[in-house]
């Protein structure tokens, strides 16, 4: 990334001393300006980012330590906020459940989108629109999406229940939404299900660089699927997983449209994620200080993922 | 190698069979849903001769409640609106911005570049308590500005790292040649490196727009008037009247609101596949 500006064109200057004088205007003059065209390039982008990014950001610490609700401007309470909502035990249900999301959902997709990456990278009839077709869930906005599943998991007219129970293995039906932990579990394979495409495509595009005759060699040495998998794809693989994890991580753990349609955080505000949270405080109820002291606290989380992954493109770069 | 044909099934087909049917079930869910009469919607699910998977009498009364008695096409009008516009606007700042940190040499750059990345890892959950009031300090509130401005701030950055890797493949003589024959610059860029760089703009401006059509937590805060709605959030909040669901609505609403998207996406797929791996290695 830092190398980007290195790709200066030294070479221009050289051929073009001086802009010639006959079409020197002034904005020509300035155009052929790098540093010039640079700032004026770069300007729309940083003063947008800046507004709606960088500002929003300061202005969040300053609510998450202010009383500031909805129609009353609130005063510096220090760390009030952060102290109250640690003390509270939806918070702390909610704090363990992002974890806990994050943790399995990332497992499974990546496992779960690794396999399927596999299977798609094999030669089979129809493997053009079968391809196209896995991404569906990726591209469907995951509020609409996740409907469908609500109603899948429907209390009183679940087909999901309605098969089980024909099948003959449940006879009474599973309380899919209305039991917090089966919730849990619930929207985790909703997650699951909605961001494995996005592992199994980049993982192909991936495993479309490793140059079959690795695997010729290998398999004539007498390796097995295994370690074929094991030793030449895997080490292979490494960076493109560990950015798609990286991606995946950050999405998972912010998430909040997922659970606001499946449960709303309930039953019993047990299936809470700290962006739902936080909406229910500072939203729903207008607590903006509180609910946006809650948001916070999926910084530093964030920040450690954004360090690990500026590092390892430094290395790269390095190498 | 020659694998036995039953190896190939339990390795390949049926594992594959497994993952399209689970993948694609709850969109046929959607369908079938949109299309059954209320009466075979709510039998219960235990009584006999009820067959979930399909429907006996099809019928388009969901759809047809939906696009007459609620504003559900107004919602899809806005949403393309906001997507188009902020595609629009963050193809454009991702252009410059991109092309700059690709090719032209200033102070603060490496910084920059690493500041536009951060960025994209920022999630919209951490910041949209205090971007509503900054909304609604700026009276942005409730009007499809406030979207088309604050979109831009998740798609700019992904914009600029997918073209700046782009910019970064075409050879640097071609700008060279053009300046020697008298282009300025800016000349040699926009008429010269922009039209080269036209399948990345197709791929990151195809992803931004499925981003944008997607994305719930800004549209639910920024906008209150029901007919000001983005699809995803009209959905949530109008389809559902009380406590009551009206399954067939809500399933004819969710199908006809991924009919656009998903028509883009087909259309495009080799372009969205590139911007979608070019997201991640940039």
């Amino acid at each position: 990334m830092k190398s980007s500006a290195a790709g200066g064109a030294t070479g221009v200057e050289v051929a073009l001393p001086h802009p010639s004088p006959t079409r020197a205007g002034r904005l020509t003059r300035v155009l052929d300006s790098e540093r010039a065209l640079a700032f004026m390039l770069l300007g729309p982008a940083v003063i947008l980012l800046g507004v709606f990014i960088a500002y929003p950001f300061v202005m969040g610490i300053w609510l998450a330590l202010s009383s500031t609700s909805v129609g009353n401007v609130g005063e510096y309470v220090g760390l009030r906020n952060f102290v109250k909502a640690w003390n509270d035990s939806i918070f702390q249900t909610a704090f363990r459940n992002t974890f806990v999301y994050t943790f399995w959902a990332t497992i499974f997709k990546l496992a779960l989108g690794m396999w399927l990456a596999l299977l798609l990278n094999r030669h089979f009839r129809l493997k053009r629109i079968v391809r196209a077709s896995m991404l569906l869930p990726f591209i469907i906005p995951t509020v609409l999406s996740t409907f469908a599943w609500r109603w899948m998991f429907d209390p009183t007219f679940s087909v999901l229940n309605w098969t089980l129970y024909q099948m003959g293995l449940i006879v009474t039906k599973l309380p899919f939404l209305s039991d917090g932990t089966y919730a849990m579990w619930c929207a985790i394979a909703i997650n699951t299900w909605r961001g494995m495409p996005f592992f199994a495509i980049t993982l192909l595009a991936g495993l479309q660089t490793i140059s079959p005759e690795l695997h010729e060699a290998a398999a004539l040495d007498g390796a097995n699927a295994w370690r074929r998998f094991r030793h030449v794809t895997w080490p292979l693989l490494k960076p493109v997983t560990l950015v798609v994890v990286v991606f995946s991580v950050i999405q998972t753990f912010s998430d909040f449209q997922l659970i606001y349609v499946l449960t709303g955080g309930g039953p019993a505000n047990s299936t809470h994620l700290l962006a739902t949270y936080a909406y229910q405080l500072g939203v729903a109820s207008g607590l903006l200080g509180e609910g946006a002291a809650i948001s916070l606290f999926m910084f530093p989380v964030l920040l450690l993922v954004v360090w690990l992954q500026l590092r390892y493109l430094r290395r790269m770069e390095g190498a | 190698m020659i694998e036995r044909r039953w190896k190939r099934w339990l390795h390949f087909y049926i594992p594959l069979g497994v993952f399209i049917l689970v993948t694609l079930f709850p969109f046929y869910w959607m369908l079938i849903t949109a299309i059954r009469p209320d009466e075979e919607l709510y039998r219960s699910w235990r009584a006999v001769n009820n067959a979930p998977f399909w429907t006996l009498s099809p019928t388009l009364d969901h759809v047809r409640d939906l696009l007459a008695k609620t504003t559900f096409p107004r919602w899809l009008w806005n949403t393309f609106f906001i997507a188009l516009v902020s595609t629009l606007i963050s193809l454009v700042c991702g252009l410059f911005a991109g092309y700059a940190l690709a090719r032209l040499r200033f102070p603060g750059a490496g910084l920059l570049g690493t500041g536009i990345f951060v960025t994209y890892l920022v999630p919209q959950t951490l910041l949209f308590i205090p971007l509503a009031d900054i909304i609604r300090n700026f009276h942005l509130g409730n009007t499809p500005w406030a979207l088309i401005l604050t979109y831009p701030t998740f798609l700019i950055p992904f914009c600029t790292w997918l073209l700046m890797g782009y910019f970064k493949t075409i050879p640097k003589e071609l700008e060279e040649c053009a300046r020697i024959d008298g282009a300025t610059r800016f000349g040699a860029m926009a008429r010269i490196i922009f039209p080269i760089a036209v399948p990345g703009i197709l791929s990151a401006g195809i992803f931004a727009f499925t981003l944008s059509w997607n994305e719930f937590i800004y549209a639910l805060v920024f906008l209150s008037s029901p007919e000001r709605k983005t699809v995803p959030v009209g959905v949530v909040s109008e389809l559902i009247r009380g406590d009551i669901y009206f399954w067939g609505q809500l399933m004819a609403g969710a199908l006809l609101g991924s009919v656009p998207v998903a028509l883009v996406y087909s259309f495009f797929v080799e372009y969205y596949v590139t911007g979608l791996t070019g997201s991640v290695k940039g």
